[in-house]
């Protein structure tokens, strides 16, 4: 208990901790989108024609979608022409060791936590360190190559390995698919590539870190991870912003692609800046990620913690077309003051004896409104299909809102599909039960909540466990009275 | 969108429509609600698959359809209708083609409180005055607007306070309609005021044998302090039937509402439930039962306001989806910021009895209070493989063991039902339709 308390602590005497601006020069292009903005970003990265040609075809879409507006969220109009699509940190030379590392950045990482090369020598974590759009620093690389493993940012891996880029690029999330995900098509700056050759096991947990960094510049990652026949990768994402007043956008997409037999476990901490008491400022995180199931046995399985972001709108999904194929998806999404959320998946059952499991816990504080939104669709191929999910939600004051709107598509009679959802808040005889024993309401809510989200955090690895138990901690301050 | 136009033009321009609104000086009283809901039909239009609450169920046809409003109402009597009792003792109201038929229906034996008949006999009535046209919200429901822009009788059921009644009143809706395609626009207001007891038990048969009906049909339901309203509803149209049902309950407080909605007929069938608990301690139930079949869909959206705390409901939902057939079941529950202690549950179940059946579920929970219990869990699969094997091992036949199980699981809904003998014809209903 005693962590926790320093926690609380530690956040009610500050702001937002991780709010800070590091000055690195940036390389920006002028605010605004059309196709030349398309072909400068593409120009910068020194692109093949077929990518190029790829990010426009993208944009003429682009231009003939309207935003959706669906989602059980409110917020400002989006002016995509008052964004600066692309910002580099200046290039330096090719580095070769750590020491190369810009200072700033190096200092940037350091306030973060996360000493590149702590994680180099302690944690078995090789970090693909993204600021602001360009990878700049890779670790682990070579350990990673000797097993055949690429992992590299993707601009890099569109020069590298272009056969395998274009093979896959848009095959599960097409440019076509929504608006968000063809604006990233047009657009994205860089992101992270992954790819595991047959049989092997990923050795390491691989991760990125993601920073927006300068003031006006919405990020567009594109991450596209390649597990082949029989392998196994650990992904993590982390994530964390500085604090800027106006909002910013923030359209990622993340592609997985596991063949026969091969395993992807996908895990998310989100945490960025999700404004102040009275909802200024705050990013807005409009992201798609999916994942296809392509073979026999394929598994895919998302995990996620969201305590970030002004908004949130997000469902990370899988199509398991191969038979006997698994999705999983477990969730903790938490928001607080203005926060909102609209998050959730999608299981697309295609394959025989597909299976999906389905766990979401909200826990919704101040005057934040906290949805989910999750589609099982069980197509007539898939015989013997089963899903379970269980959606709950937690409700801290009553000011704020839990919303539950799943759909459930059933078209094949041996499917077994089961969906459970309740709405609660805490309970004051387990308050009570906490405070007879000498432990602070405060404590005992934080107590409860954790053990609330326990079946979630058990799917993290280690480490971001640890921190996902802190910031939830950290997102709940202030929401008990 | 031009097909919508022309459904406009095709409803609203049928000179039965305009003669009625303009010419008939007995609904002046409403003249203006009716043109201001023919507005609202005409900008919301029939709504397409893209429109979130009709997702799944398509509707588009009726926009293409010339209907015409039934012209011939007058042919039951007495005998014609006495097989469809729904009890020996029930109060028969007989709706032909949505129009009251005094000749068909027996009202000589009403207990002293209850009164019963035409909009157009009870005009006087305050209660009528009060609440009739005001309950079903035509600005956001389209069915609705064409329905109080075109009905052109209605059936109002007034209880007045401290009136218990144990007999049921059966509105039977039968239709004899002959043309090509017809629209039967049906129109109830059921008011118990307070203290009041009442079975009401709605039945829609047909007689008709013409190419397509068009059945829209709103119900609105009134219940002041402690009152109880036991209400069934029984769909039992033929396959040349689309059926769309909007059944609006207000509950004051201490109110006990339940509604039984059984979906048994061929054609489309499209259930809109809204209750709204608009006062402390009300209790509400809703149970539905579909045993849809061939082609068909059935849809049963439901929506459970709970505006005020302490309030009840619960929902049990039950689905039975054989061969190309599509069940839908959307089921919201809203708890508003002031409904603390709110207590609300929600059930679906669904059975998929062949290989080409669909089932589409979509339980949703909107909650903007902290205090309160709310649930809902939903399941779709096929009959129990070792419930089959264990009815089989002691010697039944396949096709009797299913209907066996198949029967048990719709019986449930059934069980909910007050009065017996209601529940006991029903069950008669069902075991035929299982057959």
């Amino acid at each position: 208990m005693s962590d926790d308390l320093k926690i609380l602590d530690d956040v009610a005497n500050s702001e937002y901790k991780w709010g800070f601006v590091s000055n690195i020069e940036s390389d920006n292009a002028p605010k605004g989108l059309n196709e030349d903005i398309v072909r400068f970003i593409s120009a910068k990265k020194n692109e093949p024609e077929w990518l190029l040609e790829y990010r426009l075809k993208a944009f003429r879409h682009w231009q003939t979608m309207t935003e959706p507006v669906w989602p059980n969220v409110t917020y400002p109009k989006v002016d995509f022409q008052d964004i600066i699509y692309y910002s580099a940190p200046k290039p330096k030379v090719q580095l070769d060791s750590l020491d190369d590392l810009d200072p700033e950045i190096k200092a940037t990482f350091d306030k973060l936590g996360i000493s590149l090369e702590e994680q180099k020598r302690l944690a078995n974590v090789a970090v693909d360190a993204v600021i602001d759009s360009v990878s700049v620093k890779t670790t682990f690389r070579e350990t990673l190559l000797e097993k055949g493993i690429i992992f590299s940012s993707f601009s890099e891996a569109v020069h590298e390995h272009p056969e395998l880029v274009k093979k896959y690029l848009g095959s599960v999330v097409p440019y076509t698919d929504n608006f968000y995900a063809a604006l990233n098509a047009a657009v994205f700056s860089d992101g992270s590539f992954c790819y595991i050759p047959k049989g092997v096991r990923c050795p390491m947990e691989l991760s990125t870190y993601f920073r927006i960094n300068s003031a006006g510049t919405g990020q567009f990652e594109r991450t596209l991870i390649i597990a082949d026949e029989g392998s196994y990768v650990s992904y993590l994402e982390g994530c964390t912003a500085p604090m800027r007043d106006e909002n910013q956008l923030h359209a990622a997409v993340v592609e997985i692609v596991s063949h026969a037999e091969a395993q992807v476990k996908y895990s998310t901490v989100q945490n960025w800046y999700p404004g102040d008491k009275d909802g200024k400022g705050g990013i807005f995180n409009f992201v798609t990620k999916r994942g296809i199931c392509l073979g026999y046995k394929s598994k895919i399985s998302w995990t996620q913690v969201e305590t970030g972001s002004a908004v949130t709108w997000k469902y990370p999904s899988v199509i398991l077309k191969g038979d006997n194929s698994v999705g999983e998806f477990y969730s903790v999404a938490v928001t607080n003051n203005m926060q909102q959320a609209d998050t959730g998946t999608k299981m697309i059952h295609i394959g025989k004896n597909t299976s999906s499991t389905i766990i979401s816990k909200g826990i919704s504080g101040g005057r934040s409104h906290n949805s989910y939104r999750g589609l099982v669709k069980i197509n007539k191929s898939a015989d013997n299909a089963r899903n379970f999910s269980q959606c709950d939600s937690l409700l801290l004051g009553d000011q704020c809102g839990a919303h539950t709107f799943p759909y459930l598509e059933v078209s094949n009679k041996t499917a077994k599909v089961e969906h459970e959802a309740t709405t609660s808040k805490v309970g004051e005889d387990q308050i009570f039960y906490c405070n007879q024993r000498g432990i602070s309401t405060e404590d005992a809510v934080g107590l409860i909540v954790n053990g609330y989200c326990k079946e979630v955090f058990n799917q993290l690895p280690m480490e971001f466990a640890v921190e996902a138990q802190k910031l939830l901690a950290i997102s709940l301050e202030g929401s008990v009275g | 969108m031009s097909t919508l136009q022309e459904t406009k033009n095709k409803i609203l321009t049928s000179t039965v429509f305009e003669n009625w609104v303009n010419a008939s000086p007995r609904v002046n009283a409403f003249a203006d609600t009716i043109k201001d809901a023919a507005q609202a039909f005409t900008a919301q239009g029939i709504p397409t698959t893209k429109h979130e609450e009709w997702k799944y169920t398509n509707v588009t046809k009726l926009a293409t359809t010339d209907f015409q409003i039934s012209a011939n109402n007058n042919t039951l009597k007495k005998v014609d209708v006495k097989e469809m009792k729904v009890t020996a003792d029930a109060v028969i109201v007989v709706l032909e083609n949505g129009v009251f038929n005094k000749e068909a229906s027996s009202l000589e034996a009403l207990p002293k409180g209850i009164h019963i008949g035409s909009i157009h006999d009870m005009l006087d009535n305050a209660a009528v005055k009060k609440h009739f046209l005001q309950h079903a919200d035509y600005k956001t429901e389209p069915f609705v607007a064409l329905n109080t822009a075109t009905f052109s009788d209605a059936v109002c059921i007034i209880a007045d306070a401290n009136v218990e009644m144990e007999t049921p009143i059966h509105l039977m809706m039968v239709n004899t309609c002959d043309e090509l395609s017809a629209y039967i626009p049906v129109r109830i207001l059921v008011v118990a005021d307070k203290n009041a007891s009442i079975h009401v038990v709605e039945t829609f048969e047909s007689f008709s044998h013409t190419n397509s009906i068009f059945v829209n049909a709103v119900s609105e339901v009134v219940l002041a302090e402690n009152a109880k309203v036991n209400y069934v509803k029984m769909q039992d149209d033929p396959g040349n039937t689309t059926h769309i049902n909007y059944h609006r309950v207000a509950m004051a407080r201490d109110s006990y509402q339940h509604l039984t909605t059984l979906s048994l007929g061929r054609g489309l069938i499209r259930n809109n439930l809204n209750i709204r608990l608009g006062d402390v301690n009300g209790t509400a139930y809703l149970n539905g039962l579909t045993v849809a079949r061939s082609k068909q869909t059935v849809d049963h959206h439901t929506a459970v306001d709970h505006a005020m705390p302490h309030c009840y409901s619960s929902e049990l939902y039950k689905n039975l989806i054989d061969d190309q057939a599509q069940g839908v079941f959307n089921g919201k529950i809203f708890v508003r910021k002031d409904a603390q202690k709110t207590n609300a549950f929600q059930s679906n179940k669904n059975l998929l009895l062949s290989d080409d059946a669909t089932m589409n579920a979509k339980p949703q929970l909107e909650i903007f209070a902290d205090d309160v219990k709310c649930s809902h869990g939903a399941t779709t699969g096929q009959l129990d493989d070792e419930s089959l094997f264990y009815l089989r091992a002691r010697g039944i036949g396949e096709d009797a063991a299913r209907a066996l199980l198949n029967h048990a699981f719709a019986a449930e809904v059934m069980e909910g039902i007050a009065h017996e003998g209601v529940k006991e014809k029903m069950l008669e209903l069902l075991n035929e339709k299982l057959k």
